[in-house]
């Protein structure tokens, strides 16, 4: 009953072998990570760094948007919350009883409470993580629960990063508030955290976490859990009728999104040895979202590719240009929202390799209409007709 | 396995939790006392006594306006009633969530077919069938063999064992409807809210899906709302009326329609409820 062509196509074998994925993406994670750094200059793999870093949030957005649907335009708060806690770490690496230079400016003599935990590198990767977490779980449950959605949804989150964005100007004594707080000078493990060695390290490490990020998505998206995601983005009400409570589902994507963002500002703050507030600009939070968009909503692999991709561009072409990134930034968006719905990744998959398929002679003929040959009932009776003991 | 398969097969489904019907089906599923919904002082519904038996297929009719969509928007905590009780198996439905007024066992199907179009058929049976709904077990949870079982006898029932691995997008708007159905029985509900079903279908998909409720009759209470009085003629045993939203009479078809304020409801002045 369950075999046709249509269904033996669709679902290969997946149990037998899981693991296979995963090694396969770890084999190109560590093949980028070493190869990298021999074919690109110094300055080049930096910037690839920070690229490399940002796609960690764009597997974030995937998550809230491209699966859940919900279109999440304060994810900057995440990404400059997990950038803080880990320059705040780094600026406590100084000889005993001083603290930051900074903090002389403004006549703070002793170091403010927030600061202490981060004196522990541990607490300190566990606040990249949870902060941002905590923030987005009770942003969510505040939203979610009273069933806003869409629109408005957006629009909260924008206004959230509004908040944000002039709370952390605002806050000159606490975090030397415009000025940010830079890390370049500052050791991490006895090397100067904006030496050669350790940016290299740094970036090694954000291909990693793409890697690890990826394999989390992977494994939220795949599955019921995911399959509930999607079945949110399409119908909530009607998930909501048969039995299931949207909004812990949504706070629950939203943190961990939330958590994802955290650790890409993390890296991204030491690949660029500053976090200041202005990551929490409404600009660079839409920007996450187009990288998502350019790649292709709801598949991992495009929001991957969409930050590179836009993040080289954006190199290259101010480069080239200064003044035309802009245009050229919003004319990508205007022709992927227009032309490409499904990103690049979507257009490669449903139009591009079909195409290829068929050029080279792989797709199986129809010799009458698509609609007859490819339905699965005529199908199955076919199946039906040539082995009749079935 | 076709179409008309739906006709013929029964509904022996191996659905696990779902209490069997026992002999003594006296017993009344859901009670619904001097209900009152008033949306800015309109009564939608106006203190509406109603019964459904366990066991009972039960038709509602009444002409537009009448407030049956939310009746059973009352019934599945969507709107919150302004005076009286809703009780299933003799529990208050008062301040209950939708979520958890259907995994009480209520389950609802929609005017229009809602189903979650990106994903294929069998997924959309298998998140209906889902016995543990926490957003934890979701996580960590794993379909059981006995949820396979359901979900693969669930298909055969709807006619859509061939495209159960294609998306739900894909299906015409009969097999939505189907499809609908099956994840209501998926949730394995002891009670069947069905908002008319048969809209926008083909009389053959109408008959196919008449027989597909009388199927379910055999083990589950239902509640149909339906405007198209043929399909009324070949499912109803029970009829309920509803106007101005309360209840005007109840009875066999047939008494209904030689019901002197039925006829006036529908072919005298029923303009005014427009």
């Amino acid at each position: 009953m369950e075999t046709s062509k249509l269904s033996s196509a669709a679902r290969p074998s997946r149990r037998s072998k899981w693991w296979l994925e995963p090694a396969i993406a770890l084999g190109i994670a560590i093949a980028f990570a070493v190869i990298m750094p021999f074919v690109l200059p110094v300055f080049r793999l930096k910037l690839l760094g920070r690229f490399v870093a940002l796609a960690i949030a764009a597997l974030g957005i995937d998550l809230i948007w491209g699966y859940t649907g919900l279109l999440s335009l304060g994810h900057g708060i995440f990404f400059a919350l997990g950038g803080y806690a880990f320059a705040m770490h780094l600026n406590l690496q100084l000889p005993e009883g001083e603290i930051p230079n900074f903090f002389s400016l403004y006549g703070v003599e002793e170091l403010p409470w927030i600061w202490q935990p981060f004196n522990s590198l541990p607490l300190t990767i566990l606040a990249i993580l949870i902060v941002p977490a905590i923030v987005a779980g009770l942003l969510g449950y505040l939203v979610f629960r009273n069933r806003i959605k869409g629109v408005y949804f957006s629009i909260l989150t924008q206004a959230a990063l509004l908040v944000f964005f002039n709370f952390f100007n605002g806050q000159q004594e606490l975090i030397n508030g415009t000025n940010g707080l830079s890390t370049n000078r500052y050791e991490i493990f006895g090397v100067a955290s904006g030496s050669n060695e350790a940016q290299l390290v740094f970036f090694q490490l954000s291909v990693m976490m793409v890697w690890l990020t990826y394999l989390l998505c992977r494994w939220l998206t795949q599955g019921r859990f995911g399959r509930m995601l999607v079945a949110i983005r399409d119908d909530e009400v009607r998930a909501r009728f048969a039995g299931y409570d949207p909004t812990g589902f949504k706070i629950l994507v939203f943190a961990i999104s939330g958590a994802i963002a955290g650790v890409s500002g993390a890296l991204y703050t030491v690949q660029t040895g500053l976090v200041t507030p202005s990551f929490m600009e409404v600009a660079f939070s839409i920007e996450m979202v187009i990288w998502v968009a350019v790649g292709g909503r709801a598949s991992l692999i495009g929001a991957i590719l969409g930050a590179l991709l836009v993040g080289s561009a954006q190199t290259f072409l101010s480069e080239w240009s200064p003044e035309t990134w802009l245009f050229f930034q919003g004319a990508l968006f205007l022709i992927v929202v227009t032309v490409l719905p499904n990103g690049l990744y979507g257009w490669f998959r449903d139009w591009a390799i079909p195409k290829l398929r068929s050029r080279l002679g792989l797709q199986p003929r129809l010799i009458t209409y698509p609609d007859i040959d490819l339905n699965p009932e005529v199908q199955q009776e076919h199946d039906e007709l040539d082995n009749p003991d079935r | 396995m076709t179409n008309s398969t739906i006709l013929t097969a029964s509904f022996p489904f191996p659905c696990y939790g779902s209490p069997v019907m026992t002999e003594n089906i006296a017993t009344n599923i859901l009670e619904i006392d001097n209900l009152t919904v008033s949306f800015d002082g309109f009564k939608a519904l106006n203190a509406l006594n109603f019964s459904l038996e366990t066991g009972e297929l039960r038709v509602i009719i009444g002409p537009n306006g009448a407030g049956k969509t939310t009746f059973l928007d009352t019934i599945t905590g969507k709107v919150q009633p302004t005076q009286g009780q809703v009780r299933f198996k003799g529990r208050n439905l008062r301040n209950l969530n939708e979520h958890k007024i259907s995994r009480l066992g209520i389950g609802r199907k929609f005017q229009t077919p809602r189903v979650y179009l990106n994903l294929t058929v069998r997924d959309n049976l298998d998140l209906a069938c889902n016995r543990h709904k926490g957003v934890l077990q979701t996580l960590f949870g794993k379909p059981d063999h006995g949820e396979r079982l359901t979900v693969a006898g669930i298909l055969e029932t709807i006619g859509l064992g061939a495209k159960a691995n294609l998306e739900a997008a894909l299906l015409s708007h009969g097999e939505k409807q189907r499809l609908e159905i099956g994840m209501l029985v998926a949730q394995s509900p002891d009670l069947l809210l069905v908002d008319e079903p048969v809209a926008g279908l083909t009389d053959e998909e109408t008959e196919n899906v008449g027989n597909l409720l009388l199927t379910l009759a055999e083990n589950h209470s239902i509640i149909v709302i339906e405007h198209d009085m043929e399909f009324v003629r070949q499912i109803a045993r029970q009829v309920s009326v509803l106007h101005q939203g309360s209840l005007l009479c109840e009875g066999t078809m047939d008494e209904i329609q030689s019901n002197p304020r039925v006829i006036e409801v529908y072919l005298g002045p029923s303009e005014e409820e427009e």
